[in-house]
């Protein structure tokens, strides 16, 4: 998936993360910011990293602010912020692309 | 060495200190111990005036210097004036290595990590410490140990001499010019001076800092004129809508509610909540609606409390109002409702040694049925942590906690599995604060678990079949599956406090935390 | 095609936003029947992408506990409805509720894109549940059609608000403006043996006032309430809870039938009353209650 402009995703609300996506010349570059990230920050990245290989990103800046987020909303906010930056639009692939 | 939690104490912590690893929570009963007195300059001449002009003529009439212990009592919160007030005056005059011995620490006292950072303030003693004190330790800027100890631990240690205070201060919310000291009747009531009231016993010099001076004899005196040398009049000890926060809402949030209803089913269901029983407990949503729920079935069981004692609130104070309670015993009032009612003849304030020392001939806490506590943190093996965050940063106090939660037959603690994506039940808690022996209880929004080690009360809730019982290790599994296993935070190796047990051992060290 | 869920107990149906992880992460803490993850009015028009990322995710990776998951689609006059089923769908959602329904058709059109999406998701056909919440003077009126429209369809529900607004008027508080719509919903549900379900009660301040509500709607015959904030479900639940005497009656109703059916015999008394097998169902339902509540521990 292209990203084509900056797109963002979710909320600083507690229990939900704010996702931005850039475009970038080259690789995925992703920064952190959470309040659990000494306890969650590992799995957050991972989360984050496999879900943007999924939806096919090969280039973008991603930046997450965290505010306890559980894996499923990391998840759908990525996608979201992904599928905003990349102008998708139509059916979703779900269970396919989305998982 | 490992303690009796478990925990690796360092032989260095033992040797700088002279401490020994905690050994469990009876380990110096009936053993024999000495207590130390003060060394104080007697007021024989009828002459001479207490009142000082400042705080900077009272600390160089006491003698301030290099390396002196000087203490502070926290009844006024986080409305607190006093301490921020002595220590720019100690910082002004250049003072170093200073060891502040407070009964507790807050958010309002931030404006000390500069004197932390600068070498004036060098060691403290608390109770606890949040915001950017507890931050500043942490990440270990204290050049010396941070010791925190419980409110029981605290007179302990002064009065055993382990902690010598050179100088107390003790804000009082109204004063006579020869330092007859009382919470009460002046423009910033904190109702009671229970913690102070140890630094008055056994501190060379004792300054009182009033915002309301008031005619001689200020009486009946909750910290007498025979304790205090000398007397500062100052325009403001502290603010008042901070120190009594005020009567709070009742909680409308149903998670709470639901823990609190947990809670009292635990109660009546066990088998000291009967006609005389004790009880305290805290100034939580859930802790404040436990105590309206357990109020009706009080009522309708024809059952009165004998005494509630603690850190009081509304809730509790309105159960003595009510004639449900025969007396209230008062070592801190967390709303002005609290405070006004001190003035019925059955609400009696208690010094912290009364109320908590481990050390003496026998503490109130010894004759609690229950208590109802809160946590950051419980593990499986029931203990809990109060003072440090899950991401290894200190942030809370130990309070009364500690002492409560071994004096009582009964110690419940409540919190909520989860705080945000943090598992608030875990597999070893961050720092051992209070040992898992003293902890009977655990009721979560997800179930109640009971200490293996007390199957009287495990029984006696099976039989009541009236909350849902899970095992520790249950809402722990329950807590990862929805959140995931946290990682282990790092630490550096350089120790930058430890946790001190009721009877002076160490129940833990605390690291500094490693930056990410 | 007969699904075991359609005559599950549901005394109480909770509105989430599903745009709001922090509502939708463990609900089933507060033990309401069912959940209703709403995709349609408390979802901002610009979030309403997020909205389905967010319940596709919670319907697959969070255990809800045998809390029943209702989705609320958006509306058939909206370009969201067809992606919102095909979402709810493929995360495993157990029921559709649709907004707005007016006519028997309605759910006819629903049912059949619930049915593509089951065999493009490879669910088993027949999984997924229809309620329909009627909200206007026409829903109501066609109660009855819409009842019988779907086997998939297990029950329907007043949507207060803007039938209110439909009829012109302001709701009172008293009621009085939908006690038409309510008892023609009650009898309408009872004749195609499907279940009917109140109206939401906003005001949490009056918890006097949807106490009230509740045992009126209770007595009417609705099957539960829906609701806005976890207070209310143990108002809700208390107020179904059946009494100790039509417990003890039901449980010796259900085993008298059961050995006089075996018996061959076909009326009989209890308690002096005259009983036949009409009563069984009657009488399944209040021990259903009562285990719901807590207040049966008996083998039945």
């Amino acid at each position: 998936m292209e990203i084509k402009k900056t797109a963002v995703a979710g909320t600083l609300e507690s229990s939900d993360c704010m996702v931005t996506v850039e475009p970038a010349k080259k690789g995925i570059e992703l920064e952190l910011e959470s309040a659990v990230i000494r306890q969650y920050g590992r799995q957050i990245r991972k989360v984050a990293l496999a879900t943007l290989k999924r939806l096919g990103v090969r280039n973008a800046r991603v930046s997450i602010v965290d505010k306890g987020a559980l894996d499923c909303t990391i998840k759908a906010r990525v996608e979201c912020a992904v599928m905003r930056a990349a102008e998708h639009e139509g059916r979703i692939n779900w269970g396919g692309m989305i998982k | 060495m490992k303690n009796a939690v478990g925990r690796e104490i360092p032989e260095e912590i033992i040797e700088i200190t002279g401490k020994e690893p905690f050994q469990g929570n009876y380990y110096r009963d009936d053993k024999p111990i000495t207590l130390h007195g003060p060394t104080i300059r007697p007021v024989m001449n009828n002459q001479k005036s207490k009142l000082v002009g400042s705080i900077r003529e009272a600390l160089e009439k006491c003698e301030a210097h290099d390396g002196m212990t000087v203490s502070f009592h926290h009844h006024f919160r986080e409305g607190d004036l006093i301490v921020n007030m002595v220590m720019k005056e100690i910082h002004d005059m250049g003072l170093k290595d200073i060891r502040i011995c407070a009964s507790s620490l807050g958010k309002a006292h931030s404006a000390l990590v500069p004197m932390i950072e600068d070498g004036t303030i060098t060691n403290i003693e608390s109770s606890g410490v949040r915001g950017g004190i507890g931050e500043a330790i942490s990440k270990g800027k204290l050049k010396g140990l941070a010791i925190m100890r419980s409110h029981g631990g605290r007179v302990r240690s002064i009065a055993t001499g382990e902690s010598h205070i050179d100088i107390a201060f003790i804000g009082a919310p109204t004063a006579d010019d020869y330092g007859n000291l009382r919470g009460i009747g002046g423009k910033a009531d904190c109702g009671v001076l229970s913690y102070a009231i140890v630094d008055g016993n056994h501190a060379d010099h004792c300054v009182a800092i009033t915002d309301c001076l008031v005619p001689y004899p200020n009486f009946p005196a909750h910290i007498s004129q025979t304790k205090v040398d000398y007397v500062c009049v100052v325009d403001e000890i502290g603010i008042p809508s901070k120190i009594a926060t005020g009567a709070a809402k009742p909680t409308t949030d149903q998670r709470k509610l639901l823990m609190a209803q947990y809670c009292t089913d635990v109660v009546v269901n066990t088998p000291w909540f009967k006609d005389g029983f004790s009880y305290q407990t805290g100034v939580g949503g859930a802790s404040i609606a436990s105590t309206q729920y357990l109020a009706d079935i009080m009522r309708e069981r024809n059952i009165r409390m004998g005494f509630g004692v603690g850190g009081l609130t509304k809730a509790m104070c309105k159960l003595l109002e009510d004639g449900m309670a025969d007396v209230m015993l008062d070592v801190q009032d967390f709303d002005l409702d609290a405070v006004k009612s001190l003035k019925n003849v059955n609400h009696h304030r208690i010094p912290a040694a009364v109320y908590a020392n481990p050390l003496n001939k026998g503490a109130v806490v010894n004759k609690l049925d229950y208590v109802v506590l809160a946590s950051l943190e419980v593990d499986v093996h029931f203990n809990c942590n109060v003072v440090v965050g899950s991401d290894g940063m200190i942030t809370g106090a130990q309070g009364g906690h500690p002492d409560t939660a071994q004096g009582a037959k009964c110690a419940i603690v409540i919190c909520p599995l989860l705080q945000g994506r943090i598992p608030a039940i875990c597999t070893d808690v961050t720092t051992v604060t209070t040992p898992g022996e003293s902890i009977d209880v655990v009721v979560t929004d997800y179930g109640v678990a009971v200490n293996p080690a007390r199957p009287d009360i495990l029984k006696a809730l099976k039989e009541a079949d009236c909350v849902p019982l899970k095992t520790i290790e249950e809402l722990r599994d329950i807590a990862y599956s929805i959140v995931g296993e946290p990682d282990k935070v790092e630490f550096e190796d350089r120790i930058v406090g430890i946790i001190e047990a009721r009877d002076g051992t160490i129940m833990d060290v605390v690291r500094q935390i490693k930056e990410v | 095609m007969s699904n075991p869920n359609k005559y599950r107990l549901r005394r109480t149906m909770m509105f989430l936003n599903c745009q709001k992880p922090s509502l939708i992460k463990d609900p089933y803490v507060y033990k309401p029947d069912s959940i209703m993850l709403d995709l349609e009015d408390a979802v901002a028009e610009r979030e309403k992408d997020a909205a389905r990322y967010s319940l596709y995710h919670a319907l697959q990776e969070i255990d809800y506990r045998g809390v029943e998951r209702v989705v609320r689609i958006n509306g058939l006059d909206t370009n969201l409805w067809r992606e919102d089923i095909r979402c709810a769908v493929a995360g495993g959602c157990d029921s559709i509720r649709i907004p707005k329904t007016e006519t028997a058709d309605d759910v006819r059109t629903v049912e059949y894109a619930i049915a593509e999406a089951e065999r493009e998701f490879n669910r088993p056909e027949g999984s997924v549940l229809i309620m329909a919440a009627l909200e206007s003077a026409r829903g109501v009126i066609n109660a009855m059609s819409i009842c019988d429209s779907s086997e998939r369809l297990f029950g329907i529900a007043l949507s207060g608000g803007d039938y209110s607004k439909d009829l012109q008027v302001p709701i009172s508080g008293t009621g009085v403006e939908f006690m038409g719509a309510r008892q023609h919903m009650v009898i309408a549900a009872r004749a195609a043996k499907v279940q009917c379900f109140d109206t939401v009660w906003t005001n949490l301040d009056d918890m006097e006032g949807f106490r009230k509500e509740t045992e009126i709607i209770h007595a009417m015959g609705f099957d539960g309430k829906s609701i806005v904030n976890p207070r209310q479900i143990p108002v809700v639940h208390e107020i179904y809870t059946p009494s100790e005497k039509s417990v003890i009656f039901a449980e010796k109703v259900i085993k008298e039938i059961d050995t006089k059916k075996a018996q061959g015999i076909g009326v009989f008394t209890v308690d002096g009353k005259m009983i036949d097998i009409a009563f069984y169902d009657g009488a399944k339902r209040t021990i259903a209650l009562a285990k719901a509540s807590g207040v049966y521990k008996g083998d039945l």
